[in-house]
């Protein structure tokens, strides 16, 4: 997660033409940016574009800054009205569908029928997780589930992948993340739910097979 | 609680989100279950994961444009 920083001294910073400040915000959050952006447009470039006038955005209104949100906070809420006006994803019936999918995070077969005898809905016998490794920071193991993890992320449907990377690597508490997509409570849940269980799953087979 | 219901409550049961009720039955049942104790472990270090994912590198000529439109607005 990104250390607290002082925000007030980073707009006096951009106000005056640092650009090594500019430098170190553009690395710190237009990955994450375009990640979220191409959720709504439907392309790389048109994603690059939107983070390109939300910059530009900032810049222009940094004088008008008054730190009541953070720049973090800014950034995200401006990019996401510019993604929408770009985007031509139909987005007003999320919540409705969000909840009409109902199936199950885990596959199924890996618990007893719901009319066993002994133990429904229970882990079968030799289908029961078992421990994810520790792995060092900076370990090689380490490595590569983050990488396993980032090749699953970008590939998880647009809504989750959104709230993952909204949540899990920018920070986002949950009620900004409603705040910010438009979305209930109960539904931000549900898809950081579907992700990260997709994103568990993949860890697993890939532990299963190098271990 | 069946180990199938739990594995839906994780991502609550783990921000702390979950009706005390709920919660209570979900802790009673991770008492009892090295399955499902090992299924929260699992979502949480999934977590911890996706939280390291961050050094990607920007795509130069794109940083480029970015750091071309900071100069030209000063």
């Amino acid at each position: 997660m990104p250390g607290a920083v002082d925000e007030s001294a980073l707009v006096a910073a951009l106000h005056t033409g640092d650009e090594a400040v500019f430098a170190e915000l553009v690395d710190q959050y237009s990955p994450s940016m375009l990640r979220v952006a191409r959720g709504y447009v439907p392309s790389h470039e048109i994603a690059e574009e939107v983070v390109q006038e939300t910059w530009i955005a900032l810049l222009k209104g940094i004088s008008k800054f008054e730190g009541r949100s953070t720049i973090r906070t800014w950034l995200f809420t401006v990019m996401i009205n510019i993604a929408k006006a770009r985007g031509i994803r139909e987005r007003r019936d999320a919540d409705a569908e969000i909840a009409a999918y109902t199936g199950g995070t885990v596959d199924p077969a890996r618990f007893r029928p719901p009319d066993a005898p002994k133990w429904p809905g229970h882990w079968k016998e030799h289908a029961e997780p078992s421990p994810f490794p520790d792995t060092p920071e900076g370990s090689v193991l380490g490595n590569e589930l983050v990488a396993v993890a980032r090749r699953e992320l970008d590939k998880l449907p647009a809504r989750q992948r959104i709230v993952v990377t909204l949540r899990d690597i920018l920070g986002f508490d949950s009620g900004e993340v409603c705040e910010l997509l438009q979305i209930s409570v109960a539904n931000q849940r549900v898809l950081l739910h579907r992700g990260r269980a997709a994103v568990r799953q993949v860890l697993e087979d890939y532990l299963a097979e190098v271990l | 609680m069946r180990c199938i219901a739990l594995v839906e409550l994780v991502t609550a049961y783990l921000g702390g989100e979950l009706d005390g009720q709920t919660r209570a039955r979900v802790d009673q049942h991770l008492r009892t279950c090295a399955g499902c104790v090992q299924y929260v472990e699992q979502m949480r270090v999934t977590a911890c994961t996706v939280g390291k994912i961050r050094d990607e590198q920007l795509d130069s000529a794109f940083r480029d444009r970015l750091f071309g439109a900071f100069r030209d607005w000063n």
